[in-house]
C-alpha cells in the first residue's frame, strides 16, 4: 500500500495541531499527536464522508471518545473540506464553536465528548440503529487508554459482543499515559488484548504510528461476521516531536515560541 | 402508574415505529406486551444504566424515540452525566423513565427510595420533567412526551394507584390541571400526593382548592398566577426533598412573577416534603410519607 498520501495528511495535522495549541495555550497536545496517524488513515483511506454533507445518511460514524484531543480531530476535518482550515484560527478564543473539548456543533462532528467513557455507548446505540434499520455504514469510536477505567466503557464492551456488533469498530489510542502518571502504574489495563479477546471481541494489536499496519488492520473490518473489533494501536504521546515524546508534562503543557518552531522543524524535517 | 404507561407506550408504538424502549433488566410482569409486540424496537439493556442511557442517546442520534426504563434511582441518578451530556446537551429526544417515583418501593430501603431526582434533573438545561398525578395524567403524558422532540425524564408511582380524574383529559406541555377550585388556600400537588390531597381534602370537607402539577418544568407561570391571585395561602406537597423539589420550583416561579410585577398579592406558602434525611426503617409507602412528614 502506498502511504505517501496518509503521511503527508497526517504531517499537515501535526503542523496545524502544534499552531492551534501554541496560539490558545492549551493542553492536551500529547494525547492529540499520539492519534495523528489513526485520524490520517481513517480520513484519507477509510472513512466514508462528504463534507459537502456532514449528515450524509450512509456516511461512516466517526466518534472521538478522547475528547480533549480534539485539536488534531479539528484539523483533521478542516484538511478534509469540512470547513475553511482557518477558522482553526478561533480554536479556543471566547465565542468560538471550537472548544477545547470536541463539539458537535462543528461541521463532520458527530458527538461531543469531554467527560471519559461516554463514546463508545453511544456508537452501541448507533450501530444497534443500523442493524435494525438494515443500513451497511459502520461506526468507528478512538478511545484513550486512561477511559478505560471508566466502568460504563466495560458496561459497552459487554453489550456489543452480545449484540453481535460487527459494525462497530472501537480502536484504542494506547499510548500508555493518563493524566497522573503511567497507565500501568495508575490502572493497569494488562493483558489487554486477553480481556478483549475474552469478552469475545475480535482484538487486533498494531503500532499505531504506521500507515500500513493502520490500514491493514482497518479495511478489513469486520474481521470476523457477527463480532466487533477492537484495535489496541500502541502508540507515543507527543508523536513526532522528540522532547514531547512519552513524557506525562505535554498532557498539560503548550509550547512556547521556541519549544513551537523546534517542533515544526522536527515534523517538517521526516 | 406503569401499566397505564406500557399501555399508552404500545399504543402509541402502533402509530409511530420511531419508538424504542430499553428496559435496565427490569420490568417484569409490565414491559413483555411491548417486547412481544415490537421486538425490532425493545431491547434489555442489562443492569448497566450508564451504557443504556448512553445506547439511548445513539438511537436518538439515528431518528429513534427512545424510551429508558428503570426503577428507583437507577436510571437517572445513576447515570446523571448521560443525562446531561449525552442527551441534554445534544438535545436528543430520549424520555427517562423512572418506576417508583418517591417511597413507592417504601419497604425496599433508601437504594430505592426516589426522593432526590427531581431537583437534580429539574436543574438540567432542555429536560423536561414530569410527575403525572394518576394513571390517567400518566397517559396523558405519556401520549405527549412521545409526540414531543427532546428530553424528558418521566417519574411515575408503581402499581395500583388510584384514579382522580373521572375522565380522560387534554394535557398541555408545561401546563398545571386545576382539580377542585376552592377559597382561600390550594393545595398544589405533583406527582403520586394527587390522591392523598384530593382525599384529604373531600373526607375532611374542606373548601379549599387542589392544582395537579404534572409538569415540574417548565412550570406553568401562568396557571400559577392565577392561583396566586385567587387564594390567601398555598400548601406545596411533594413525595421528595424539600430542597430543590417541587415545592422550590414552585417557589422560584412565584418568586420570577413577583420580580416581573405580574402579582401584586403574595400569599402564605408551606411547602410539605422530606426534610432533608433519609428512612432507614422498614415500610410502606403510606407510614413512610407518614414518618417523614409528607402530610397536611
Amino acid at each position: 500500500m502506498n502511504t505517501t498520501i496518509s503521511e503527508k495528511f497526517a504531517k499537515n495535522i501535526r503542523l496545524k495541531t502544534l499552531e492551534m495549541v501554541y496560539k490558545a495555550k492549551a493542553s492536551h497536545v500529547g494525547g492529540a499527536l499520539s492519534m495523528v496517524d489513526l485520524l490520517a488513515v481513517l480520513y484519507t483511506k477509510i472513512l466514508k464522508y462528504n463534507p459537502q454533507e456532514p449528515r450524509w445518511n450512509e456516511r461512516d460514524r466517526f466518534l472521538l471518545s478522547k475528547g480533549h484531543a480534539c485539536t488534531s480531530l479539528y484539523a483533521t476535518l478542516a484538511l478534509s473540506g469540512f470547513f475553511d482550515i482557518s477558522e482553526l484560527n478561533n480554536y479556543a478564543q471566547d465565542g468560538s464553536i471550537f472548544i477545547s473539548h470536541v463539539s458537535h456543533k462543528i461541521p463532520g462532528v458527530e458527538l461531543s465528548t469531554g467527560s471519559l467513557g461516554h463514546a463508545l455507548s453511544v456508537g452501541c446505540g448507533m450501530a444497534l440503529a443500523a442493524r435494525r434499520k438494515n443500513e451497511k455504514h459502520r461506526i468507528f469510536v478512538l478511545l484513550s487508554d486512561g477511559e478505560l477505567d471508566e466502568g460504563s466503557n466495560w458496561e459497552a464492551l459487554l453489550f456489543a459482543p452480545k449484540h453481535k456488533l460487527d459494525n462497530l469498530i472501537v480502536i484504542i489510542d494506547y499510548n500508555k499515559i493518563q493524566s497522573l502518571g503511567n497507565v500501568k502504574d495508575v490502572l493497569d489495563l494488562e493483558p489487554l488484548v486477553s480481556k478483549l479477546t475474552a469478552f469475545n471481541w475480535e482484538t487486533i494489536e498494531i503500532d499505531g504510528h504506521d500507515h500500513e499496519q493502520i490500514f491493514n488492520a482497518l479495511v478489513t473490518v469486520p474481521k470476523q461476521k457477527e463480532k466487533p473489533t477492537a484495535i489496541i494501536a500502541h502508540t507515543i504521546k507527543g508523536k513526532g516531536v522528540d522532547f514531547m515524546e512519552d513524557k506525562l508534562l505535554w498532557h498539560y503543557k503548550s509550547p512556547n515560541k521556541d519549544e513551537l518552531d523546534k517542533a515544526i522543524n522536527q515534523i517538517e524535517e521526516r | 402508574m406503569r401499566t397505564a404507561f406500557i399501555n399508552q407506550l404500545i399504543k402509541e408504538a402502533r402509530n409511530n415505529p420511531s419508538i424504542f424502549l430499553i428496559v435496565g433488566d427490569l420490568g417484569f410482569s409490565v414491559v413483555e406486551p411491548f417486547a412481544q409486540e415490537f421486538p425490532d424496537r425493545f431491547l434489555n439493556a442489562g443492569v448497566a444504566e450508564q451504557n443504556m442511557t448512553g445506547i439511548a442517546a445513539g438511537l436518538a442520534l439515528e431518528g429513534y424515540t427512545v424510551f429508558t426504563y428503570s426503577i428507583g434511582n437507577f436510571p437517572t441518578l445513576r447515570c446523571m452525566e448521560q443525562i446531561r451530556y449525552d442527551i441534554c446537551y445534544h438535545i436528543l429526544n430520549v424520555k427517562i423513565v423512572a418506576v417508583g417515583g418517591g417511597y413507592a418501593y417504601g419497604p425496599l430501603g433508601a437504594s430505592h427510595h426516589a426522593t432526590e431526582e427531581i431537583g437534580m434533573l429539574r436543574t438540567i438545561p432542555n429536560l423536561t420533567v414530569c410527575a403525572p398525578g394518576d394513571p390517567v395524567e400518566t397517559r396523558a403524558v405519556t401520549s405527549l412526551i412521545t409526540n414531543f422532540n427532546g428530553p424528558c425524564y418521566l417519574r411515575l408511582g408503581k402499581a395500583g394507584e388510584p384514579t382522580v380524574h373521572k375522565n380522560e383529559i387534554e394535557i398541555k406541555l408545561g401546563k398545571m390541571i386545576p382539580i377542585i377550585e376552592g377559597e382561600e388556600t390550594a393545595i398544589l400537588s405533583t406527582g403520586a400526593m394527587l390522591k392523598y390531597s384530593y382525599d384529604y381534602i373531600v373526607n375532611n370537607r374542606l373548601n379549599w382548592g387542589l392544582y395537579s402539577f404534572p409538569f415540574i418544568k417548565p412550570l406553568d407561570l401562568d396557571g400559577l398566577k392565577i392561583i396566586v391571585d385567587q387564594y390567601e395561602k398555598l400548601i406545596t406537597i411533594e413525595e421528595h426533598q424539600k430542597t430543590g423539589g417541587f415545592g422550590s420550583a414552585i417557589l422560584e416561579g412565584y418568586n420570577e412573577l413577583e420580580e416581573s410585577n405580574k402579582i401584586s398579592r403574595s400569599p402564605k406558602l408551606k411547602r410539605i416534603a422530606i426534610p432533608d434525611q433519609f428512612v432507614s426503617v422498614a415500610g410502606g409507602q403510606a407510614y413512610l410519607r407518614e414518618l417523614s412528614g409528607v402530610k397536611f
